[in-house]
């Protein structure tokens, strides 16, 4: 049957790990594969468009990505995260610490 | 002759980390450098405040009962610090050290390395009117658009003053805006003779300092890979770099501590405050985190190699602080039934009034704490049945005189809003003075920086 072969949305703290912090008013999610078979999914699905949008109405600014393979880790930049950022902002995560988790609620792709 | 390994212990990530730290850090084991970086970005306008109501201040204060409990061990056991606990009076953290040093009968036994040269607040209108512009990094403006508000402007200087400072036979080593990653490097240059343009060795051991710098975030701490796992916490053992002559170094931690040293929590730090991880630029070279190889060698064992590095740029970075505005935050809880609904028109409530008060701010933020406070809406939308949410609302203006108005319209509400209101036995929220970071570049050749010696 079609449906049985059809990948499975599964959220991306099922197979990765991530930690954020900040540079000014730019947060970072540094997202890590929690094994390698997984790091070529997350280059694929994971790109710095989807997480744009991911972050919609959260963020203001644009999204940029880094690849770093020997770690099974991406980089993404978050421009206009943190309303302002360190001292300036009023928001909770001033620093961007917990963004990291916001990106592990991402739904991805993954074969069966 | 070089020693075959040499033993970094990270004892301090920031201005208020755990004051356990460092002697167990220096007698749990095993090290030849105790490392404790104080300074984040905008530490140095909070010490420059201090320092002008008292010329005697102006560092991390904190540091010195800290040196006192440990100075007796240090000096028995030959182990040498690094710090920028110095802030912007390094001299005077310097000297209270050698004081407290006396008092503990070890006059004669220790030499402190003082590193100056990093503060150009007394040099910035001349650098400004010689043609550096001190242009924000993220903005582009130049920085006279608000030198009148200017409160600090430091360099960061790299490793190259903490090994001069070594050479001359410091045993601590205070500094003012040294960079985090300087303070590991410098020991590790001096003891194994690594030249300034050997730059994957100097690229190692800035990553070897980055790992280390903000204490145990490479240990366990703050592990999101595998939290629940982390194993006596509590006992928390703080990162130590164990590194060799080539470059290659291991994160290892004291043995009968707790936390965890894994592959995956050490890749959690390194990606931490990561920009384009093909450049990370520091004043000694520019690494390339591309190129690290991890490897699992054991329990609580995490071997680095394979690191390169490229030159060092022609700039310093700079980092100025400078008077925003004001800030002011207050909150409410508001109880079940119904409890989001009431911080809601609580909310609302509190914006009309504002309004009517005709106030003006350059930000109102809401935040239901429960609900939305850190992934807004990506959390979705809350259970109807929640027990109590956290209404936070703040405003931020250039004027004190709305943000004052604003932390007298919140207590009010307890009476005059919505029901099953409480969490205000804090009071009346105080405005904040904004203090805020002003990144630049400036040429090197216009920083010279100075080592002296301070003999205890």
């Amino acid at each position: 049957m079609k449906k049985k072969s059809k990948p499975k949305l599964t959220p991306l703290v099922a197979i990765a790990h991530a930690r954020s912090g900040d540079k000014g008013d730019t947060a970072n999610v540094g997202l890590i594969a929690r094994q390698a078979k997984h790091y070529p999914l997350l280059v694929k699905e994971v790109t710095a468009a989807r997480v744009r949008r991911h972050f919609k109405g959260v963020i203001t600014g644009p999204v940029e990505r880094y690849e770093l393979p020997n770690l099974k880790a991406l980089n993404f930049l978050l421009h206009g995260a943190l309303d302002g950022g360190g001292t300036i902002s009023l928001k909770t995560d001033a620093q961007g610490k917990v963004f990291s988790t916001a990106l592990l609620r991402m739904q991805i792709k993954v074969p069966r | 002759m070089t020693k075959s390994v040499v033993r970094v212990a990270g004892a301090q990530g920031f201005w208020g980390d755990w004051l356990e730290a460092p002697y167990r850090q220096l007698v749990g084991g095993p090290v030849d450098y105790l490392m404790l970086d104080y300074l984040a970005e905008v530490t140095m306008s909070i010490m420059q405040k201090q320092k002008s109501r008292d010329p005697s201040l102006g560092y991390a204060k904190d540091f010195i009962p800290l040196m006192e409990r440990i100075l007796p061990e240090l000096v028995k056991r030959k182990v040498k610090v690094t710090s920028n606990a110095g802030g912007v009076n390094p001299r005077a953290c310097a000297v209270a050290v050698a004081q407290a040093a006396r008092k503990l009968g070890l006059a004669g036994k220790l030499t402190i390395g003082v590193v100056t040269g990093d503060d150009l607040l007394p040099r910035l209108d001349q650098l400004l009117a010689s043609g550096h512009p001190l242009a924000n990094l993220d903005t582009g403006r130049p920085l006279t658009d608000v030198r009148a508000k200017v409160q600090s402007a430091n360099a960061y200087l790299g490793a190259a003053p903490v090994v001069e400072a070594l050479r001359q036979g410091a045993d601590i080593v205070i500094t003012g805006r040294v960079t985090d990653t300087g303070l590991t490097l410098g020991p590790l240059m001096h003891e194994f003779g690594w030249h300034a343009d050997d730059w994957d060795k100097l690229a190692a051991g800035t990553v070897a300092g980055h790992t280390i710098e903000c204490g145990a975030q490479s240990s366990g701490g703050n592990d999101l890979a595998d939290w629940g796992r982390v194993p006596d916490l509590a006992n928390v053992g703080y990162p130590i770099v164990e590194a060799r002559p080539d470059g290659t170094f291991a994160i290892i931690k004291h043995p009968r501590t707790g936390g965890v040293i894994t592959v995956a929590g050490v890749t959690e730090q390194l990606v931490y405050e990561m920009g384009d991880p093909h450049s990370y630029i520091t004043p000694d070279c520019v690494a390339d985190f591309t190129t690290i190889q991890l490897k699992q060698k054991g329990k609580d064992r995490v071997e680095f190699s394979g690191i390169r590095g490229k030159p060092a740029t022609d700039k310093f970075k700079v980092s100025c602080a400078y008077f925003y505005g004001y800030k002011a935050v207050g909150t409410l809880v508001y109880a079940w039934p119904e409890a989001y609904r009431k911080a809601q028109a609580a909310d609302r409530v509190l914006r009309q009034r504002l309004k009517d008060l005709g106030l003006s701010y350059e930000t109102v933020l809401t935040e239901f704490v429960g609900v939305d406070a850190t992934h807004g809406p990506l959390a979705g939308a809350p259970s109807p049945d929640l027990a109590e949410v956290q209404l936070r609302v703040g405003v931020r203006a250039s004027d004190k005189a709305p943000v004052e108005r604003f932390t007298r319209e919140i207590a009010p509400l307890i009476l005059n809003g919505p029901p099953s209101v409480t969490g205000f036995a804090g009071g009346r929220p105080k405005p904040e003075e904004i203090v805020a970071y002003w990144p630049a570049l400036l040429d090197k050749r216009e920083v010279t920086a100075c080592v002296d010696l301070v003999r205890v």
